[in-house]
């Protein structure tokens, strides 16, 4: 092992590859599904599926490993974060399926997303109306009756809902508990294929940005799956103050550490587009960014544009780290919501100063750079919010019990 | 391929120099700062781990190891311990590695044999000038050529200046391009006056006035050819954010086990998130500040030019290290402004940053 910023030969390549997506299939409609929000983006899907997949996953090596899927999230999101977030794929829910799943469930539920047929979108149902960061506290709840789990509850904020609960092949993983009494204990995660009777869609969320996105409330009304549906153990133990809960909630947990290096890598290619069009503008109006300029020379602009640059390599960098550990079987869970806590923040930051600097440019809808700073706020509350990113490093660092420091 | 993971040869200079940074380096901290001076036994052991030398050519006695990016692990260890004893402690590089990477024949022969040696030898590096237009690229000072020799006239500051300095190495403008110039320490025409600053107190600097100072033209680094100062430069940008990293981790660190001990209304304060959050944004920039002086040092190892990537790890470290010894201050509460303890002495010394210049290499 040794400090190497070389990105592999692969990684390049799926670099070249993805960013031409993203010119090419991303941002000529980015502005098109942004004002007609929701509406499905058909044309990017069907190339994705058809041929996106394929050819994006031909990249797919040993060496840069997680790091190259943060590459591509990051170009895919240079292109457009809400399209992004419309590829069809098993996605979050795919990632608890990997994390917390038996080898059957994993060929039962992700390997329909292998094959050639119509496409197909996963997702996670975590988030209820009130129970958000705070996933021990969810009411959604989930008894067995015989050989089947019945699950009644409402979720909130679910990304690529329509289409995980709408097109067959599809699922959602909805998080509820079996003992309420059990605390984060009693937590478990079931697999909801599409088209399950007693799991509807009732509406999706107008958003600030990733309009397109479909974030959508759920219904659970004696929603039955089979037993083999829950992922991981249906044992309870009793939580105690000191204690994580079992591995089933564990596991769901474990899937976070995998997600937010990625969500950090698409905050930082939102944050990227921002500022490489800020930069060009300038170049157009003859303003140059000068590194060696002492301080007294130096512009409030180029000041601005340095500080942003760093804040951006920072994040990045941050992220391919907490990706790279996944690489190396170690532990992230710091690392994962250093990256997540940075990116998410300085992106919302860059994207701001970006419509700032730019002036009427930055605040025309004519272009982008408005849309991209609606777009990168997500980055800094799903996923886990600033603020829980935060405190699950204090924890870290501070070797603190989740009881300790609330 | 792309990891952040040292070589386990590095790791072991991380682990040496970390362990000699907290048990020889950190006791001194205090005491150096308050006398004005470094202390010689330290710099002496510090020598003998062989930091520099491992750095030159096997042909001058050095371990032939040469890395920016281990340059940057040490000055971040060394820092951590205290940034003016780690700034004496590597002021060999100032002289010894342009040397080795621009040096002539006869200046490598005459100069790296005695910073391989057993006794250590303070180096110097003249780059900021006294004045807010202090431009390190295009100095105001001058080297003018007059027949065999170089004529040098200007002013410098924040000048290394250690017991027993021999020469420094003073950056000057030849025909509107950066050169640098042995200058030898009695020189006729340089006047060196002790400084006084806010910070690194404990290192000795000196400002300069070179009035009509005459070397021979062979003083010239590099000799005939000359050589590449901005790359020079940029390796001084990188050591500095290094050390800028490691000034924070220590404040980080202090303030964290502080937090952890001082009780308010019943319990610690590192259990309130006004203090615990403060913590982790600590955490998280001192990371982020470190990757981008990996990543600008691992540029220099590459042979590219890294004039943008050091200029943004310089930038952000100097700013992370400022946050995060005011924040180290900020939680130690009225403690945190005596002299008894070090937050006040790590602020002090992290304010230097945006004005500091190759105050040592990599």
């Amino acid at each position: 092992m040794t400090i190497s910023f070389e990105p592999s030969d692969n990684t390049v390549k799926a670099k070249a590859f993805f960013n031409q997506v993203a010119r090419e299939q991303m941002r000529p409609i980015s502005r098109k599904y942004d004002e007609q929000e929701h509406e499905m983006p058909w044309e990017f899907v069907r190339f994705m599926w058809e041929r996106g997949r394929h050819q994006g996953g031909s990249f797919e090596g040993p060496n840069d490993g997680f790091v190259q899927v943060c590459v591509q999230a990051e170009e895919l999101c240079w292109g457009d974060a809400g399209l992004y977030l419309r590829i069809p794929s098993p996605a979050l829910g795919g990632s608890a399926v990997a994390a917390a799943g038996t080898n059957e469930q994993k060929l039962k539920f992700l390997s329909p997303f292998r094959g050639d047929g119509e496409p197909k979108w996963g997702a996670m149902a975590i988030t209820e109306p009130s129970a958000g960061s705070d996933a021990a506290a969810i009411q959604t709840t989930a008894q067995l009756d015989g050989d089947e789990w019945v699950l009644n509850g409402t979720k909130i904020f679910c990304t690529a809902g329509e289409g995980a609960t709408t097109y067959p092949g599809g699922f959602v993983v909805v998080w509820a508990t079996v003992d309420k009494s059990a605390g984060r204990g009693g937590i478990k995660s079931f697999v909801v294929p599409a088209g399950t009777p007693g799991m509807k869609l009732v509406g999706l969320e107008k958003k600030l940005g990733i309009r397109v996105s479909d974030t959508a409330t759920l219904v659970l009304e004696n929603c039955r799956v089979p037993r083999d549906h829950l992922l991981g153990s249906a044992e309870v133990k009793k939580a105690s103050p000191t204690q994580q809960g079992d591995k089933g909630f564990k596991g769901a947990m474990a899937t976070f550490d995998a997600s937010r290096p990625i969500v950090a890598a698409m905050a930082v290619g939102v944050g990227r587009a921002s500022l490489e069009f800020l930069k060009e503008e300038l170049a157009r109006q003859g303003v140059t960014i000068r590194y060696d300029a002492p301080l007294h020379e130096r512009t409030q602009i180029e000041r601005d544009v340095i500080d942003m640059e760093a804040e951006l390599q920072a994040a990045r960098l941050l992220t391919w780290r907490a990706a790279k550990m996944m690489d190396h079987g170690k532990r992230n869970n710091l690392e994962a919501s250093m990256a997540k806590a940075k990116a998410g923040l300085a992106v919302t930051k860059i994207t701001q100063k970006a419509v700032e600097i730019l002036g009427p440019l930055g605040y025309s809808r004519k272009l982008l750079v408005e849309k991209w700073m609606r777009d990168a706020k997500i980055n800094d509350i799903y996923e886990g919010t600033q603020q829980i990113n935060q405190l699950i490093v204090a924890r870290r660092i501070l070797d603190y019990s989740s009881s300790l420091l609330r | 391929m792309i990891d952040f993971e040292p070589t386990e040869e590095q790791q072991l200079i991380v682990d040496t120099v970390r362990q000699f940074a907290s048990n020889e380096i950190r006791k001194e901290s205090r005491d150096a700062d308050e006398a004005g001076t470094l202390p010689a036994s330290v710099l002496q052991q510090a020598h003998e781990l062989g930091l520099t030398s491992n750095a030159l050519p096997e042909a001058f006695g050095g371990g032939g190891s040469r890395s920016a990016v281990t340059g940057a692990l040490i000055a971040e260890e060394l820092a951590y311990g205290d940034l003016s004893i780690a700034l004496g402690v590597l002021s060999p590089t100032l002289i010894a590695l342009p040397v080795a990477d621009f040096g002539s024949e006869e200046q490598k022969k005459q100069r790296l044999p005695r910073y391989t040696a057993d006794r250590f030898l303070p180096g110097s590096l003249a780059v900021v000038e006294p004045s807010f237009r202090s431009d390190a690229f295009k100095p105001s000072t001058t080297a003018r050529r007059d027949g065999d020799e170089y004529v040098l006239d200007g002013a410098k500051c924040l000048v290394p200046w250690q017991d027993g300095l021999e020469e420094v190495l003073v950056v000057a403008s030849e025909g509107g391009a950066p050169q640098a110039f042995f200058v030898p320490v009695k020189a006729a025409g340089l006047t060196a006056e002790r400084e006084k600053n806010l910070g690194l107190k404990a290192l000795p600097t000196a400002e300069l006035t070179l009035s009509g100072v005459r070397v021979p033209a062979a003083a010239r680094l590099g000799g005939a050819t000359g050589a590449d100062v901005r790359a020079l430069l940029n390796r001084g940008r990188v050591a500095l954010a290094a050390a800028a990293v490691g000034v924070a981790r220590a404040s980080f660190e202090l303030a964290r086990d502080y937090a952890k001990e001082r009780q308010t209304f019943g319990a610690p304060i590192a259990t309130r998130q006004s203090i615990a959050f403060k913590l982790a944004d600590m955490a998280i920039e001192i990371d982020g500040a470190r990757l981008l002086a990996w990543e600008a040092a691992w540029l220099l190892d590459q042979g590219k030019d890294a004039t943008r990537e050091a200029a943004l790890a310089k930038h952000q470290a100097q700013r992370v290290a400022l946050e995060v010894t005011d924040g180290a201050i900020q939680v130690y509460g009225g403690h945190g402004y005596t002299r008894e303890y070090l937050p006040e002495l790590h602020h002090r010394n992290a304010r230097g940053f945006a004005t500091f210049e190759a105050l040592s290499l990599v």
